[in-house]
Protein backbone atom coordinates (compact mmCIF):
# COMPACT_ATOMS: atom_id res chain seq x y z
CA UNK A 1 0.00 0.00 0.00
CA UNK A 2 1.32 3.47 -1.07
CA UNK A 3 1.64 5.79 1.91
CA UNK A 4 -1.36 8.55 2.47
CA UNK A 5 0.06 11.76 2.29
CA UNK A 6 -0.94 14.56 4.92
CA UNK A 7 -4.22 15.83 5.31
CA UNK A 8 -4.59 19.15 4.20
CA UNK A 9 -8.47 20.11 5.01
CA UNK A 10 -9.18 20.88 8.86
CA UNK A 11 -12.21 18.96 9.46
CA UNK A 12 -15.67 20.70 10.22
CA UNK A 13 -16.60 19.56 13.60
CA UNK A 14 -19.69 18.05 14.95
CA UNK A 15 -22.28 19.55 16.83
CA UNK A 16 -25.72 17.79 18.87
CA UNK A 17 -28.41 16.81 16.87
CA UNK A 18 -30.42 18.47 19.06
CA UNK A 19 -33.78 17.85 20.33
CA UNK A 20 -36.34 18.48 16.87
CA UNK A 21 -34.22 16.44 14.71
CA UNK A 22 -37.02 14.13 14.30
CA UNK A 23 -39.00 16.14 11.22
CA UNK A 24 -36.18 16.89 9.83
CA UNK A 25 -34.49 12.68 9.46
CA UNK A 26 -37.48 11.12 9.38
CA UNK A 27 -37.77 8.86 6.53
CA UNK A 28 -40.65 6.23 5.31
CA UNK A 29 -39.55 2.41 6.85
CA UNK A 30 -36.45 4.20 7.82
CA UNK A 31 -35.83 0.76 10.33
CA UNK A 32 -36.53 -1.40 7.96
CA UNK A 33 -33.42 -2.13 6.70
CA UNK A 34 -34.96 -5.66 5.72
CA UNK A 35 -38.90 -6.25 4.91
CA UNK A 36 -40.27 -7.65 8.12
CA UNK A 37 -40.74 -11.44 8.01
CA UNK A 38 -38.94 -11.38 4.70
CA UNK A 39 -36.95 -14.82 4.47
CA UNK A 40 -33.58 -13.62 6.73
CA UNK A 41 -35.01 -10.84 8.13
CA UNK A 42 -34.51 -10.45 12.20
CA UNK A 43 -35.57 -8.01 14.61
CA UNK A 44 -32.39 -6.09 16.48
CA UNK A 45 -33.67 -3.81 19.57
CA UNK A 46 -32.38 -2.53 22.24
CA UNK A 47 -32.54 0.45 24.82
CA UNK A 48 -30.36 3.51 24.97
CA UNK A 49 -29.23 4.87 28.70
CA UNK A 50 -28.13 7.91 30.32
CA UNK A 51 -25.13 8.16 33.36
CA UNK A 52 -28.28 7.63 35.77
CA UNK A 53 -29.69 4.37 34.01
CA UNK A 54 -32.55 6.30 32.63
CA UNK A 55 -33.97 5.33 28.71
CA UNK A 56 -33.03 8.29 26.15
CA UNK A 57 -36.28 8.88 24.76
CA UNK A 58 -34.76 11.52 22.36
CA UNK A 59 -31.71 9.89 21.09
CA UNK A 60 -31.50 8.29 17.57
CA UNK A 61 -29.51 5.12 16.20
CA UNK A 62 -28.00 4.52 12.48
CA UNK A 63 -26.59 1.10 11.44
CA UNK A 64 -24.90 -0.32 8.56
CA UNK A 65 -24.51 -3.78 7.71
CA UNK A 66 -23.16 -6.71 5.30
CA UNK A 67 -25.76 -8.51 3.88
CA UNK A 68 -25.74 -12.23 4.88
CA UNK A 69 -23.39 -13.56 3.09
CA UNK A 70 -20.96 -11.02 3.79
CA UNK A 71 -20.78 -8.73 1.10
CA UNK A 72 -21.36 -4.99 1.31
CA UNK A 73 -24.27 -3.49 0.34
CA UNK A 74 -23.69 -0.82 -2.70
CA UNK A 75 -27.11 -0.25 -3.71
CA UNK A 76 -28.92 3.17 -3.36
CA UNK A 77 -32.59 3.22 -2.20
CA UNK A 78 -32.49 3.45 1.22
CA UNK A 79 -34.55 6.97 1.73
CA UNK A 80 -37.01 5.20 -0.75
CA UNK A 81 -37.40 1.85 0.02
CA UNK A 82 -38.52 -0.64 -2.66
CA UNK A 83 -38.99 -3.51 0.51
CA UNK A 84 -36.52 -6.09 -1.56
CA UNK A 85 -33.26 -3.73 -2.36
CA UNK A 86 -30.82 -4.83 0.74
CA UNK A 87 -29.02 -1.33 1.08
CA UNK A 88 -27.70 -1.97 4.89
CA UNK A 89 -28.61 1.26 6.01
CA UNK A 90 -31.11 1.96 8.86
CA UNK A 91 -32.14 4.89 11.29
CA UNK A 92 -34.32 4.58 14.23
CA UNK A 93 -35.67 6.89 16.42
CA UNK A 94 -36.03 5.47 20.20
CA UNK A 95 -39.28 5.90 21.66
CA UNK A 96 -40.33 7.48 24.82
CA UNK A 97 -39.09 4.54 26.86
CA UNK A 98 -36.09 5.06 25.18
CA UNK A 99 -36.38 1.60 22.73
CA UNK A 100 -35.37 1.38 19.25
CA UNK A 101 -35.83 -1.22 17.02
CA UNK A 102 -35.15 -2.28 13.22
CA UNK A 103 -35.68 -5.27 10.82
CA UNK A 104 -32.74 -6.24 9.42
CA UNK A 105 -30.73 -8.86 8.22
CA UNK A 106 -27.94 -10.60 10.22
CA UNK A 107 -24.71 -9.34 9.05
CA UNK A 108 -22.12 -12.40 7.17
CA UNK A 109 -18.42 -11.80 8.15
CA UNK A 110 -16.28 -9.99 6.02
CA UNK A 111 -13.12 -12.12 4.94
CA UNK A 112 -13.53 -14.48 7.61
CA UNK A 113 -13.71 -12.01 10.21
CA UNK A 114 -16.29 -11.32 13.04
CA UNK A 115 -19.36 -9.72 11.80
CA UNK A 116 -20.80 -6.37 13.26
CA UNK A 117 -23.04 -3.49 12.46
CA UNK A 118 -21.13 -0.84 12.44
CA UNK A 119 -23.61 1.69 14.81
CA UNK A 120 -23.52 5.88 15.35
CA UNK A 121 -25.43 7.60 18.29
CA UNK A 122 -26.77 10.84 18.24
CA UNK A 123 -28.83 12.46 20.79
CA UNK A 124 -30.32 16.12 22.46
CA UNK A 125 -27.33 16.63 24.80
CA UNK A 126 -24.76 14.62 23.36
CA UNK A 127 -22.54 17.05 21.66
CA UNK A 128 -21.36 15.11 19.57
CA UNK A 129 -21.82 11.33 17.00
CA UNK A 130 -20.83 8.23 18.84
CA UNK A 131 -19.31 5.43 16.93
CA UNK A 132 -19.59 1.85 18.32
CA UNK A 133 -20.13 -1.62 16.91
CA UNK A 134 -22.75 -4.34 17.71
CA UNK A 135 -21.18 -7.79 16.94
CA UNK A 136 -23.18 -10.63 16.51
CA UNK A 137 -23.08 -13.14 18.43
CA UNK A 138 -22.49 -16.95 17.84
CA UNK A 139 -19.23 -17.51 15.75
CA UNK A 140 -17.11 -17.72 18.78
CA UNK A 141 -13.88 -18.50 16.73
CA UNK A 142 -14.31 -15.10 14.80
CA UNK A 143 -14.95 -13.08 17.91
CA UNK A 144 -11.91 -14.62 19.79
CA UNK A 145 -9.52 -13.43 16.75
CA UNK A 146 -11.48 -9.96 16.58
CA UNK A 147 -8.66 -7.24 16.64
CA UNK A 148 -10.94 -5.11 18.65
CA UNK A 149 -12.78 -7.74 21.01
CA UNK A 150 -9.61 -9.18 22.19
CA UNK A 151 -8.40 -6.02 23.53
CA UNK A 152 -11.20 -5.68 26.06
CA UNK A 153 -12.35 -6.54 29.26
CA UNK A 154 -15.01 -9.20 29.97
CA UNK A 155 -17.12 -6.46 30.93
CA UNK A 156 -16.62 -4.04 27.97
CA UNK A 157 -16.86 -6.96 25.36
CA UNK A 158 -20.21 -7.47 26.47
CA UNK A 159 -21.42 -3.93 26.10
CA UNK A 160 -20.16 -4.41 21.97
CA UNK A 161 -21.60 -8.31 21.67
CA UNK A 162 -25.45 -8.42 20.57
CA UNK A 163 -27.30 -10.87 23.07
CA UNK A 164 -29.55 -13.80 20.76
CA UNK A 165 -32.99 -13.18 22.18
CA UNK A 166 -35.94 -16.42 22.40
CA UNK A 167 -37.30 -15.96 18.99
CA UNK A 168 -33.70 -15.79 17.39
CA UNK A 169 -33.51 -12.11 17.02
CA UNK A 170 -30.84 -9.81 18.69
CA UNK A 171 -30.96 -7.52 21.31
CA UNK A 172 -28.51 -4.79 22.68
CA UNK A 173 -28.65 -1.88 24.67
CA UNK A 174 -26.00 1.50 24.59
CA UNK A 175 -25.21 3.25 27.50
CA UNK A 176 -23.66 6.53 27.14
CA UNK A 177 -22.28 7.29 30.75
CA UNK A 178 -21.82 4.68 34.12
CA UNK A 179 -21.49 1.54 34.95
CA UNK A 180 -21.26 -0.88 31.60
CA UNK A 181 -20.72 2.62 29.72
CA UNK A 182 -20.64 0.96 26.25
CA UNK A 183 -17.27 1.24 24.43
CA UNK A 184 -17.43 3.89 22.15
CA UNK A 185 -14.66 3.95 18.70
CA UNK A 186 -12.24 6.57 17.05
CA UNK A 187 -10.77 5.95 13.57
CA UNK B 1 -36.56 -1.98 33.75
CA UNK B 2 -36.12 -0.75 36.65
CA UNK B 3 -35.82 2.92 35.91
CA UNK B 4 -39.09 4.83 34.61
CA UNK B 5 -39.35 6.48 31.95
CA UNK B 6 -39.86 10.06 31.96
CA UNK B 7 -41.91 12.33 29.27
CA UNK B 8 -39.22 13.83 26.75
CA UNK B 9 -40.38 17.46 26.97
CA UNK B 10 -40.27 17.00 31.06
CA UNK B 11 -36.42 16.62 29.98
CA UNK B 12 -35.96 19.56 28.39
CA UNK B 13 -35.49 22.35 31.43
CA UNK B 14 -32.14 21.99 33.31
CA UNK B 15 -33.22 21.69 36.79
CA UNK B 16 -31.00 24.26 38.20
CA UNK B 17 -31.96 27.24 35.77
CA UNK B 18 -28.11 28.85 36.11
CA UNK B 19 -27.88 32.56 35.27
CA UNK B 20 -26.32 33.82 32.03
CA UNK B 21 -23.32 34.92 33.81
CA UNK B 22 -22.89 31.39 35.40
CA UNK B 23 -22.92 29.44 32.30
CA UNK B 24 -20.90 31.87 30.73
CA UNK B 25 -17.96 31.34 33.44
CA UNK B 26 -18.44 27.89 32.91
CA UNK B 27 -17.72 28.07 29.38
CA UNK B 28 -14.46 29.89 30.05
CA UNK B 29 -13.31 27.88 32.58
CA UNK B 30 -14.03 24.56 31.05
CA UNK B 31 -11.90 25.90 27.52
CA UNK B 32 -9.24 26.38 29.92
CA UNK B 33 -8.84 23.25 30.95
CA UNK B 34 -9.26 22.18 27.21
CA UNK B 35 -7.12 24.12 25.84
CA UNK B 36 -4.31 23.33 28.93
CA UNK B 37 -4.64 19.70 27.74
CA UNK B 38 -4.00 20.96 23.44
CA UNK B 39 -1.02 22.56 25.06
CA UNK B 40 0.33 19.24 26.98
CA UNK B 41 -0.17 17.34 23.89
CA UNK B 42 -3.13 15.44 24.45
CA UNK B 43 -5.00 14.28 21.71
CA UNK B 44 -9.00 16.19 21.44
CA UNK B 45 -11.77 15.73 19.38
CA UNK B 46 -12.54 18.94 18.26
CA UNK B 47 -15.95 19.10 20.15
CA UNK B 48 -16.21 17.76 24.44
CA UNK B 49 -18.63 14.94 24.77
CA UNK B 50 -18.18 16.45 28.08
CA UNK B 51 -19.29 19.82 28.63
CA UNK B 52 -21.81 20.83 31.63
CA UNK B 53 -22.23 23.88 30.41
CA UNK B 54 -24.40 22.38 28.31
CA UNK B 55 -26.75 21.02 30.60
CA UNK B 56 -28.23 18.12 29.24
CA UNK B 57 -24.64 16.47 28.46
CA UNK B 58 -24.28 15.58 31.67
CA UNK B 59 -25.33 12.57 32.10
CA UNK B 60 -25.51 11.73 28.19
CA UNK B 61 -21.48 12.19 28.04
CA UNK B 62 -19.05 8.73 27.81
CA UNK B 63 -16.48 9.00 30.57
CA UNK B 64 -14.19 6.59 29.22
CA UNK B 65 -12.14 7.72 26.19
CA UNK B 66 -12.84 6.74 22.95
CA UNK B 67 -10.93 3.13 21.39
CA UNK B 68 -9.08 4.25 18.79
CA UNK B 69 -9.19 1.46 16.15
CA UNK B 70 -8.89 1.20 12.61
CA UNK B 71 -11.97 1.18 10.86
CA UNK B 72 -12.52 -2.24 9.12
CA UNK B 73 -15.07 -3.86 6.13
CA UNK B 74 -18.15 -2.10 6.39
CA UNK B 75 -17.14 0.68 7.99
CA UNK B 76 -14.98 1.89 4.82
CA UNK B 77 -17.95 1.95 2.90
CA UNK B 78 -20.62 4.32 3.12
CA UNK B 79 -24.58 3.71 2.39
CA UNK B 80 -24.84 4.72 -1.19
CA UNK B 81 -27.39 7.64 -2.15
CA UNK B 82 -28.62 8.84 -5.43
CA UNK B 83 -30.95 10.68 -7.29
CA UNK B 84 -33.22 7.84 -6.52
CA UNK B 85 -33.62 8.75 -3.12
CA UNK B 86 -34.20 12.78 -3.18
CA UNK B 87 -36.11 14.71 -5.58
CA UNK B 88 -34.40 17.92 -6.76
CA UNK B 89 -37.05 19.47 -5.22
CA UNK B 90 -36.74 18.56 -1.65
CA UNK B 91 -33.58 21.34 -1.92
CA UNK B 92 -35.91 24.05 -1.51
CA UNK B 93 -37.66 24.68 1.55
CA UNK B 94 -39.78 27.68 0.56
CA UNK B 95 -41.84 25.39 -2.17
CA UNK B 96 -42.92 22.91 -0.04
CA UNK B 97 -46.53 24.42 0.66
CA UNK B 98 -49.27 26.41 -1.44
CA UNK B 99 -47.83 29.70 -0.19
CA UNK B 100 -44.63 31.56 0.32
CA UNK B 101 -42.89 31.22 3.75
CA UNK B 102 -42.00 34.57 5.92
CA UNK B 103 -39.17 35.55 6.38
CA UNK B 104 -35.35 36.27 4.89
CA UNK B 105 -35.05 34.16 1.94
CA UNK B 106 -31.73 32.85 1.16
CA UNK B 107 -29.86 29.89 -0.79
CA UNK B 108 -26.19 28.03 0.99
CA UNK B 109 -24.22 25.69 -1.05
CA UNK B 110 -20.87 24.47 -0.86
CA UNK B 111 -18.67 22.00 -1.37
CA UNK B 112 -18.47 18.13 0.81
CA UNK B 113 -14.81 17.23 1.06
CA UNK B 114 -12.77 14.76 2.53
CA UNK B 115 -9.23 15.73 4.41
CA UNK B 116 -7.43 15.70 1.48
CA UNK B 117 -9.81 18.33 -0.21
CA UNK B 118 -11.44 16.07 -2.71
CA UNK B 119 -14.64 15.92 -3.27
CA UNK B 120 -17.56 13.70 -1.70
CA UNK B 121 -19.67 12.77 -4.33
CA UNK B 122 -23.46 11.41 -4.35
CA UNK B 123 -23.53 11.81 -0.70
CA UNK B 124 -26.47 12.23 0.98
CA UNK B 125 -27.34 15.90 2.72
CA UNK B 126 -30.33 16.77 5.33
CA UNK B 127 -30.86 20.01 6.94
CA UNK B 128 -33.59 20.81 9.70
CA UNK B 129 -34.20 24.40 11.13
CA UNK B 130 -36.44 26.61 12.89
CA UNK B 131 -38.51 29.61 10.93
CA UNK B 132 -37.75 32.80 10.56
CA UNK B 133 -39.50 33.69 14.07
CA UNK B 134 -37.27 31.00 15.76
CA UNK B 135 -39.82 28.11 16.25
CA UNK B 136 -39.32 25.00 15.78
CA UNK B 137 -42.54 22.65 13.40
CA UNK B 138 -41.77 20.29 15.93
CA UNK B 139 -44.45 19.51 18.49
CA UNK B 140 -42.35 19.51 21.62
CA UNK B 141 -41.22 23.06 20.54
CA UNK B 142 -44.32 25.07 22.76
CA UNK B 143 -42.53 28.62 23.21
CA UNK B 144 -44.71 31.24 21.56
CA UNK B 145 -43.55 32.21 18.31
CA UNK B 146 -45.96 31.82 15.28
CA UNK B 147 -45.53 28.97 13.47
CA UNK B 148 -45.21 29.09 9.52
CA UNK B 149 -48.34 27.29 7.75
CA UNK B 150 -45.98 28.05 4.49
CA UNK B 151 -42.75 26.90 6.10
CA UNK B 152 -41.39 23.35 7.66
CA UNK B 153 -37.95 23.51 7.35
CA UNK B 154 -36.49 20.39 6.54
CA UNK B 155 -34.72 19.79 3.03
CA UNK B 156 -32.26 17.19 1.70
CA UNK B 157 -29.26 17.23 -1.40
CA UNK B 158 -27.38 14.66 -3.27
CA UNK B 159 -24.11 16.20 -4.05
CA UNK B 160 -23.43 15.67 -7.19
CA UNK B 161 -19.92 14.70 -9.23
CA UNK B 162 -18.07 17.88 -7.61
CA UNK B 163 -18.92 17.10 -4.22
CA UNK B 164 -21.16 20.89 -4.38
CA UNK B 165 -24.38 21.24 -3.12
CA UNK B 166 -26.83 23.85 -2.40
CA UNK B 167 -30.46 25.01 -0.55
CA UNK B 168 -32.74 27.76 -0.89
CA UNK B 169 -34.14 28.52 2.18
CA UNK B 170 -35.57 31.41 5.05
CA UNK B 171 -32.69 32.53 7.43
CA UNK B 172 -33.94 30.88 10.94
CA UNK B 173 -34.15 33.01 14.08
CA UNK B 174 -32.54 32.29 17.05
CA UNK B 175 -34.37 30.07 19.53
CA UNK B 176 -34.91 30.20 23.41
CA UNK B 177 -33.99 26.63 25.33
CA UNK B 178 -34.65 26.06 28.78
CA UNK B 179 -30.48 25.36 29.64
CA UNK B 180 -30.32 28.28 31.91
CA UNK B 181 -32.32 31.38 31.92
CA UNK B 182 -32.80 33.61 29.26
CA UNK B 183 -30.87 31.09 27.02
CA UNK B 184 -31.24 31.43 23.10
CA UNK B 185 -29.58 29.84 20.68
CA UNK B 186 -27.89 31.56 17.96
CA UNK B 187 -29.70 31.34 14.56
CA UNK B 188 -28.91 28.01 13.03
CA UNK B 189 -29.55 25.21 10.53
CA UNK B 190 -28.30 21.20 11.44
CA UNK B 191 -27.01 19.84 8.60
CA UNK B 192 -26.09 15.77 8.44
CA UNK B 193 -23.73 14.77 5.99
CA UNK B 194 -22.45 11.18 4.84
CA UNK B 195 -18.97 11.16 3.29
CA UNK B 196 -17.50 7.86 1.65
CA UNK B 197 -16.81 5.95 4.58
CA UNK B 198 -18.99 5.87 7.68
CA UNK B 199 -16.25 6.76 9.89
CA UNK B 200 -17.00 9.74 8.24
CA UNK B 201 -20.60 10.38 8.87
CA UNK B 202 -21.34 14.22 10.68
CA UNK B 203 -23.69 15.67 12.25
CA UNK B 204 -23.50 19.73 12.73
CA UNK B 205 -24.77 22.98 12.91
CA UNK B 206 -23.81 26.38 10.38
CA UNK B 207 -24.21 29.36 12.33
CA UNK B 208 -23.99 33.07 10.76
CA UNK B 209 -21.86 35.77 10.75
CA UNK B 210 -21.57 38.07 13.53
CA UNK B 211 -23.96 36.23 15.77
CA UNK B 212 -23.92 38.33 19.38
CA UNK B 213 -24.82 35.01 20.80
CA UNK B 214 -22.43 33.15 20.23
CA UNK B 215 -20.08 33.61 23.24
CA UNK B 216 -23.51 32.78 25.45
CA UNK B 217 -23.61 29.39 23.97
CA UNK B 218 -22.80 25.89 25.33
CA UNK B 219 -23.56 24.44 22.53
CA UNK B 220 -21.42 26.89 19.98
CA UNK B 221 -18.89 26.67 22.69
CA UNK B 222 -18.77 22.88 23.48
CA UNK B 223 -15.93 23.28 20.47
CA UNK B 224 -13.54 24.95 22.66
CA UNK B 225 -10.98 26.24 19.89
CA UNK B 226 -12.17 29.35 18.18
CA UNK B 227 -10.58 27.91 14.16
CA UNK B 228 -12.75 25.28 14.72
CA UNK B 229 -15.52 27.33 16.03
CA UNK B 230 -14.98 29.00 12.93
CA UNK B 231 -15.06 26.52 10.40
CA UNK B 232 -19.34 26.61 11.64
CA UNK B 233 -20.15 29.79 10.43
CA UNK B 234 -21.66 30.22 7.11
CA UNK B 235 -19.34 32.76 4.76
CA UNK B 236 -21.94 35.81 3.23
CA UNK B 237 -20.83 36.15 -0.45
CA UNK B 238 -22.46 38.85 -2.54
CA UNK B 239 -21.38 36.69 -5.61
CA UNK B 240 -23.78 34.06 -4.84
CA UNK B 241 -26.49 36.77 -3.97
CA UNK B 242 -29.58 36.73 -6.38
CA UNK B 243 -30.80 40.79 -6.94
CA UNK B 244 -34.12 40.99 -5.82
CA UNK B 245 -34.02 37.68 -4.62
CA UNK B 246 -31.88 35.62 -1.81
CA UNK B 247 -28.84 36.82 -0.16
CA UNK B 248 -25.99 33.79 -0.40
CA UNK B 249 -24.04 32.08 1.74
CA UNK B 250 -21.51 29.72 1.19
CA UNK B 251 -20.61 26.32 3.72
CA UNK B 252 -18.40 24.04 2.64
CA UNK B 253 -18.25 20.83 5.03
CA UNK B 254 -14.78 18.94 5.26
CA UNK B 255 -15.49 14.96 7.21
CA UNK B 256 -13.13 13.53 8.59
CA UNK B 257 -11.57 10.22 7.95
CA UNK B 258 -8.70 7.63 9.27
CA UNK B 259 -5.84 7.39 6.52
CA UNK B 260 -7.51 4.20 5.72
CA UNK B 261 -10.25 6.10 3.79
CA UNK B 262 -7.59 7.79 1.65
CA UNK B 263 -7.79 4.67 -0.29
CA UNK B 264 -11.27 3.07 -0.11
CA UNK B 265 -13.03 6.42 -1.70
CA UNK B 266 -11.07 5.83 -4.93
CA UNK B 267 -12.69 2.15 -6.09
CA UNK B 268 -16.07 3.52 -4.48
CA UNK B 269 -18.51 4.49 -7.09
Amino acid sequence: MSAVPPKTHRATPGQTVGPFFAYGLEFPKQHQVAFPHSPGAIVLGGTILDGAGAPIPDALIEIFGADADGSVPRARGALRRDDHTFTGFGRAFTDDEGHFEFWTREPGGIGGRAAFYAAIVFARGLPDKLHTRIYVPGDDAALAADPLLTSLTPQERATVVATRTADGGLRHDIRLQGENETVFLAF
Amino acid sequence: MSHPAAAPETLLAAPDQATQSQIVDEIRARHAELDALDAAGERLGATAHDFPAYRSSVLRHPTKNPRLVDPETIELFSPAFGQRDVAAIESDLTLQHAGEPLGERMSVQGRLLDSWGRPVANQLIEIWQANSAGRYIHQRDQHPAPLDPNFTGAGRAVTNENGEYRFTTIKPGPYPWKNHRNAWRPAHIHFSVFGSSFTQRLVTQMYFPGDPLFALDPIYNSIHRQKDRDALVGVYDHDLTSPEWATGYRFDIVVDGADATYFEQEGDE
